[in-house]
């Protein structure tokens, strides 16, 4: 009931083409586009969760998803064009936003509680995905400090999200 | 990383400082929110003494004190005053991020 895209594998795969020694190394701009589309994706989950679900405790987490999320994403077109960077798309990125279109579907097919759980335990994973991309990819890889600073940010912001995820899904037990 | 401020919240508060010494004129305290963290919490507090909240991270934050004794909500770059009415130990936590704690210790 998870959705399962592959954002390790895709990351590898982002310089397609590229020597082997340097595919895992995204640059910059690719780092911009899948941190800004993982963000675009959890936003448009948290708005199906708000029209779809009726439990306060589900509602209350997608909110926080839409707030924090697009608080990020707005700090991060701040920072690309402070930078006069230009977010470059990507096979991660167009990976993630793949499979968050056929998780948005096949959400779109469920109610109740059998949503409520569905959303949930799909945020857990997403976030536990993302958090572990950020940790030993793309902060790794990043050239400028400050894109660095802001996915260390975002980190420490997911990781919340997560554990947040976990105990709802704990609670819709 | 703490910025300690004397502030005499009342005019004449310096001269009543100095007429009776044995009185501590309350002072402010600053604690910086900022990349999903509280900065370091003054360690001189007596009650009386106020702590300004300040965000100047770009996500809402808060600030609740386990004890109930104050709950005060940080929008984005935006700062609120919480007046230390009793001693004790108190916890508390970002209400939005529950993972972001601190403890202040009042006197």
């Amino acid at each position: 009931m998870i959705y399962k895209f592959a954002l390790f594998t895709a990351a590898a795969t982002v310089m397609a083409g590229a020597p082997a020694a340097a595919a895992a190394a995204p640059s910059d701009p690719q780092i911009a586009h899948i941190a800004y589309t993982a963000g675009v994706i959890d936003i448009a989950a948290g708005r199906q969760a708000l029209a779809r679900s009726h439990n306060r405790e589900v509602r209350s987490f997608a909110q926080q998803m839409i707030r924090d999320h697009q608080a990020v994403n707005g700090k991060a077109l701040a920072l690309v064009k402070k930078l006069h960077v230009t977010p470059a798309p990507n096979p991660t990125s167009a990976s993630l936003q793949k499979d968050a279109n056929a998780t948005l579907r096949r959400l779109s097919r469920l109610h109740g509680r059998t949503y409520d759980r569905a959303y949930i335990n799909n945020e857990v994973a997403y976030h536990r995905t993302v958090n572990g991309a950020l940790e030993s990819t793309l902060i790794p890889a990043a050239k400028n400090g400050e894109l660095k600073s802001l996915l260390q940010t975002g980190l420490s912001l997911f990781r919340e999200h997560q554990a947040h995820a976990e105990q709802v899904a704990k609670d819709l037990k | 990383m703490r910025l300690r401020r004397s502030i005499v919240l009342a005019a004449g508060g310096g001269a009543l400082l100095s007429a009776c010494p044995a009185m501590a004129v309350p002072h402010t305290y600053i604690v910086v929110i900022d990349k999903m963290k509280f900065g370091p919490t003054p360690s001189q507090l007596r009650t009386g003494d106020a702590i300004v909240w300040i965000n100047r991270d770009f996500l809402r934050h808060g600030a609740t004190a386990a004890d109930h004794s104050f709950n005060v909500d940080l929008p984005p770059r935006t700062k609120a005053r919480t007046v230390l009415a009793k001693r004790g130990t108190i916890p508390f936590v970002c209400r939005y991020h529950p993972g972001m704690r601190g403890t202040l210790v009042v006197k």
